[in-house]
């Protein structure tokens, strides 16, 4: 229940984004980030943004968190 | 990854047993799915810690949850918890008796729903969400935990010698915290990788061979020295902390976290229904001794025969992403392999 999953930030409206997992875009909610941008990276628990992450971490673990939330 | 495997094997060379916990139920899963134990020398122990929500809810809090909803209030819970059986049924049967009951993916679905009641679980990765419910005047029956009361009761049960620390627990109350929580042992903040784990216990065999009580942070790039203070602070508003009940361990002072506001707490508004569900009953489940590290899966009888992921008997068969039962039967290793 711990897993975040990396994603970017593709448009922001008040609180909530659209974050894309590699091709896979669902809203998600920032209220927890300071000072979120669009194309920022962030990580994503239970339809919250609970952390930003340069684009190299997010596409690093993107593969495996994807796989393990998947299962 | 080798380049870790050989730094273990030379620096255990000598050293006698060395008993490692990892807490996190992510962690176990990333450990079993990549066959870490088998990589490690004989002498190096990982132990599943009791870091699956879902396991530690205890049976009471379940019963009461579905008694809940079997008295017309409306709920709304996590997928993982449908299914983990009561003393007489589980959410899942009792939303087949018409009960109703929402399950989430996330509680923004909820968000506007003043007459559903949140049960909530989960650790402090899970909490943020729950206190945001709060503030939008959600009611929650919460079994949120607290991750470092549990390791502190571990430490003086059974042989510890180093804790790999939840990742993404960390994220949110930050690598700091840690120093000063008095648990009395080496511990090494880990991503879920098998190439950053196996960094992570490298660097925790190094602080336990040199007798250095101190805290790493390996996971830096997503775990910040303060963590996310936005959530600590809504969090802090909105929720305070309990003693709670953990499955298999008991009542753990300061352990758990339930809403601020008496009028938002689901254990307070509806406490004649809640004081009517079932008393726990014993089926023969070692769930309790599992999260505890205990024993293993494969030491239970009921283990892959009568105990599956599709008839679960306890919370440990029942999510595959973080309950120790679950994890073996899916990878068909025991956790020792």
């Amino acid at each position: 229940m711990c897993l975040a999953v990396p994603g970017k930030i593709i448009s922001i409206d008040g609180s909530k984004a659209i974050v894309d997992f590699g091709g896979i875009r669902r809203k998600a909610d920032i209220t927890f980030l300071e000072e979120p941008k669009i194309g920022e990276y962030v990580i994503v628990h239970v339809g919250f943004a609970i952390q930003k992450v340069e684009e190299e971490v997010a596409k690093n673990t993107y593969n495996l968190l994807a796989e393990m939330e998947d299962e | 990854m080798n380049e870790y495997i050989d730094k273990i094997k030379a620096i255990a060379s000598g050293m006698g047993e060395v008993r490692i916990m990892e807490v996190c139920g992510g962690h176990t899963n990333s450990i079993m799915k990549y066959g870490i134990r088998g990589l490690l020398p004989k002498n190096i122990k990982l132990i599943s810690g009791p870091g699956c929500p879902v396991c530690v809810t205890s049976q009471s809090d379940i019963d009461a949850a579905i008694e809940l909803a079997l008295n017309h209030i409306p709920l709304a819970a996590y997928g993982d918890m449908m299914h983990v059986p009561g003393s007489k049924m589980s959410l899942r049967d009792a939303q087949a008796r018409g009960a109703d009951i929402k399950t989430l993916y996330s509680v923004d679905q909820i968000i506007n729903d003043r007459k559903r009641v949140f049960f909530a679980v989960g650790f402090e990765t899970t909490t943020p969400m729950t206190a945001k419910l709060l503030s939008e005047g959600i009611t929650v029956f919460s079994s949120h935990k607290l991750i470092p009361p549990a390791m502190k009761v571990l430490v003086t049960e059974m042989k510890i010698d180093g804790f790999i620390d939840p990742g993404h627990v960390s994220t949110i109350i930050g690598e700091d915290i840690w120093r000063t929580l008095d648990i009395p042992r080496p511990q090494v903040i880990s991503g879920f990788q098998p190439d950053a784990l196996l960094r992570a216990i490298y660097r925790l065999i190094v602080l336990i061979k040199e007798k250095r009580v101190e805290v790493i942070n390996d996971y830096e790039e997503v775990v910040l020295p303060k963590g996310n203070m936005l959530a600590q602070a809504l969090i802090k508003k909105t929720m305070k902390e309990y003693d709670a009940e953990w499955r298999g361990i008991g009542v753990l002072p300061k352990s758990g976290l339930i809403p601020r506001d008496p009028k938002l707490d689901a254990r307070l508004v509806f406490e004649e229904i809640v004081s009517k569900a079932p008393a726990a009953k014993d089926n023969g489940c070692r769930c309790g001794e599992i999260v505890r590290g205990m024993i293993e899966p494969r030491d239970c009888k009921f283990f892959g025969k009568e105990c599956t992921p599709e008839r679960p008997m306890g919370a440990c068969m029942v999510s595959d992403s973080e309950g120790a039962c679950a994890i073996a039967f899916k990878y068909g290793r025991s956790l020792s392999e």
